[in-house]
């Protein structure tokens, strides 16, 4: 079509449209299709290596079918070849932004094989790294999903204050991320100088942090109408499809472990129950400020109970107890010297037996556990056989983001494209713990 | 097994041995260094966190260790217009065809950094599911050990790389 | 109810209970599962209304050597029992729970992806974390773990299934 500039540009030629199939000639009506795209594995936005297959009505999700797998370590494989000791640290990259509660229900259910408890101070130990684990985890949620949605501020803040948690992990543990501080039995080693005086003050600091996040999200329009009414996953189906943690509570189910099946001394803790009723992507989040509040709360009581409950932190029961004793040494840390005199001239039993639990570790006699905890994103269970050897004869982790992501079709289908991503960072799926 | 790119050039740490290694090794006019400050200014990553270490990337590229002072704050979501891929994590059988299809997406000139144990060298898990070393589909610029590596760590990966940036030729 | 006391009314109609470590388990064939489920379900004491995960052991020098293991829950009040299931080796196959229990769906397709355990009448029994293309069911006692030889220098170390150590 030949134009001079000042004419208008004629119509696009409804002709072709019909030659190539667009067009239907009868009723002058464009046909409707649908589109199946991908989303994923490798997308900014998925929240990891989750692919979504799509299919589309235009804006408008119809179906979607999520693939997983991507992340599949074979860690559960890989346990039936490594002792109980090492087993941990396995265990403990599953889900990797909440590594404390994958150590906690293994070492639970090792423990309830080997028909032992860990002394008081260390499970107020566990208790206080699990909860403040529970904050950063939703710290990394609410980081995470911020980011997608293009709130890049709340993405700094989030981790500015992950970071603080980060510092105390590195005091207590020696590592920021997949600790493997946990050991059937205890804990590693007890809170070094000074952890105590850290701790406090990240606990001062935190509430007017956590109440910044609520004056910058809490009444934003824009958080509000990107969150309000979407994803919404009603009681009935949430307990069909066995999700548990924040997305039941967001619908009003009061279900949480640490009241309903308590373990690790939780029962003497007090601490509230957070639930919501409208079950949408909002109420998600609003959940899960308040319970990074009440772990706060428990984390208090921890501190306190740690500075009047003294006492081992291992098992003293040799068989059991790993690793052999340690005790700070002039250059930092090392094996106490009293014991390695002992193994070293004094017994040749103690010598063999230091020998067999550092290349055996311990035994654990015959049968099955399934042990629970209340991860940030659910009912994390660890199902752990034994068949009375040095290694674990199978481990099977019921991961919480697993069992919760089966439930993003019907979060999903009816909403548009955009309503994916609040959906998807609302359930917090962690890949790790999906594909394990 | 590791793959020889540049032979001859071996990376001292004070910028006077940087000198004298790019003296003896590779011949560079002006206009080849200043494309190499260029390229290594301005680092685009491409989004490509899988793991536990996609968490400490994050970390280095927020507020306490910052990855924008170094010009790499921002990640592009898509290959295409990213020239660092930071493979961070491990790498599944299933993903191992995705991470070639993003390698392969991606425009000359680019880099790797296999972050962690897990993309150097498949990491604690030497099973059937992950695959022993990202250097197996793409080749690698950068190794950095760690389970996963501080963010120091990884930032002292992507100063180590910036350095060989700055002294490679830019059109081989 | 405590442990003891839900372990005894299980025993009333399944008498294959066994109760350690605080836990009960009831041993079912094949063929009463899903009618123990629903029953297990319905039943005023019990109500186990929640599964919490399906997963399965391979037992190779026994007979069954596949034994599915259903974690089952009660919400309303807080008691859990686990419900085992022996399958031949030759005959792994066993019905799915997926229509009273939407939860399985998943469980029971990462357990014959991992075992090759077929759940007859599940929607869509298909890999889901391995390659649709793989071959072997790896977590089954008599496949290796995979995994390369370690080198470093010139010592070189044999993938840790064949190491041959303790």
């Amino acid at each position: 079509m030949r134009t001079t500039g000042h004419e208008p540009v004629a119509p696009f030629d409804p002709a072709g449209d019909v030659a190539s199939g667009f067009r239907d000639p009868a009723t002058g009506e464009y046909r409707q299709e649908t589109m199946i795209i991908n989303m994923g594995p490798q997308h900014p936005s998925t929240h990891g290596v989750l692919r979504l297959v799509l299919e589309l009505d235009g804006e408008t999700v119809i179906r979607c079918k999520p693939v997983i797998g991507y992340l599949h370590t074979g860690i559960e494989k890989n346990t039936e070849y490594r002792t109980w000791v090492q087993g941990v640290t396995y265990v403990t990259r599953a889900d990797y932004v909440a590594p404390f509660f994958n150590e906690l229900a293994y070492c639970l259910a090792v423990e309830r094989l080997m028909g032992v408890e860990a002394p008081e101070r260390a499970q107020i130990i566990r208790v206080l790294l699990c909860e403040l684990n529970r904050i950063t985890s939703h710290l990394v949620a609410l980081a995470t999903g911020g980011l997608e949605l293009g709130a890049v501020s709340v993405m700094l803040y989030g981790l500015r204050e992950r970071e603080l948690i980060m510092d105390i992990f590195e005091t207590i543990t020696g590592l920021r991320m997949n600790h493997a501080y946990f050991r059937p039995g205890g804990v590693l080693m007890d809170l070094p100088e000074g952890a105590g005086r850290k701790i406090r003050d990240v606990l001062d600091v935190l509430p007017r942090r956590i109440d910044e996040y609520e004056t910058l999200l809490n009444d934003n329009p824009i958080w509000r109408e990107r969150n309000v009414g979407v994803a919404v996953l009603p009681a009935a189906r949430c307990l069909e499809l066995g999700v548990t943690g924040p997305v039941l509570r967001s619908a009003g189910v009061a279900a949480d472990l640490r009241k309903d099946m308590p373990y690790a001394g939780y029962e003497t803790y007090d601490f509230d129950v957070v639930t919501r009723a409208e079950g949408d992507a909002y109420a998600r989040y609003r959940v899960r400020i308040d319970e990074m509040r009440q772990s706060l709360r428990i984390a208090e009581q921890a501190l306190q109970r740690l500075l009047d409950v003294h006492g081992p932190v291992m098992i003293d029961d040799p068989k059991v107890g790993w690793p052999p004793k340690l005790s700070v040494g002039p250059d930092g840390i090392g094996n106490d010297p009293a014991y390695l005199e002992h193994i070293m001239e004094d017994s040749m039993e103690a010598l063999i037996h230091h020998f067999k639990m550092v290349t055996q570790g311990v035994d654990v006699p015959p049968g099955e556990v399934y042990a629970t905890v209340e991860a940030p994103r659910g009912e994390l269970g660890l199902f752990v056989v034994s068949d009375g050897g040095h290694r674990p004869y199978r481990v099977h982790m019921r991961d919480p983001s697993f069992v919760n992501l089966q439930a993003v079709p019907d979060v999903i289908e009816g909403y548009l494209i955009a309503d994916i991503i609040p959906a998807i960072a609302s359930l917090d799926p962690v890949m790790g713990g999906v594909d394990r | 097994m590791p793959v020889e790119r540049y032979e001859g050039v071996r990376l001292g740490t004070t910028p006077e041995e940087i000198e004298e290694d790019v003296e003896r090794g590779v011949l560079l006019t002006t206009l080849d260094r200043a494309i190499g400050w260029a390229r290594k200014q301005s680092m685009w990553p491409a989004t490509f966190g899988l793991a536990c270490c996609a968490i400490e990337m994050m970390a280095t590229g927020a507020g306490q260790y910052d990855l924008s002072r170094w010009g790499m704050e921002i990640f592009r979501a898509s290959p295409r217009q990213a020239d660092l891929l930071i493979v961070s994590g491990r790498v599944s059988q299933k993903m191992a065809p995705a991470l070639r299809r993003i390698y392969d997406q991606m425009p000359d000139p680019k880099w790797v950094i296999a972050m962690g144990v897990c993309a150097s060298a498949g990491g604690m898990f030497t099973n059937y599911a992950v695959i022993q070393g990202v250097d197996t589909i793409v080749p690698v610029d950068i190794y950095t050990p760690g389970c996963p590596p501080r963010p120091e760590m990884l930032m002292h990966g992507i100063l180590a790389l910036q350095k060989k940036v700055r002294t490679e030729e830019p059109f081989k | 109810m405590s442990v003891e006391e839900v372990a005894a009314a299980v025993a009333e109609r399944y008498p294959d209970v066994v109760v350690a470590r605080g836990e009960a388990t009831v041993v079912i064939a094949r063929d009463d599962l899903l009618e123990a489920l629903a029953w297990l379900r319905d039943e005023p004491r019990l109500r186990m209304d929640a599964l919490s995960s399906v997963t399965a052991t391979h037992w190779p020098e026994r007979d069954p050597a596949f034994w599915v293991d259903y974690e089952l829950r009660s919400m309303p009040s807080p008691q859990r029992l686990r419900v085992k299931v022996g399958l031949a080796a030759d005959d792994p196959s066993i019905p799915s729970v997926t229509g009273m229990f939407p939860t399985a769906n998943w469980h029971e397709r990462e357990t014959y992806d991992f075992y090759g355990i077929t759940f007859e009448g599940h929607p869509e029994l298909t890999r889901i974390e391995l390659p649709a293309d793989w071959v072997g069911y790896p977590l089954r006692k008599d496949e290796p773990l995979g995994g390369v030889p370690t080198w470093y220098r010139d010592a070189k170390m044999p993938p840790i299934d064949q190491r041959g150590q303790a």
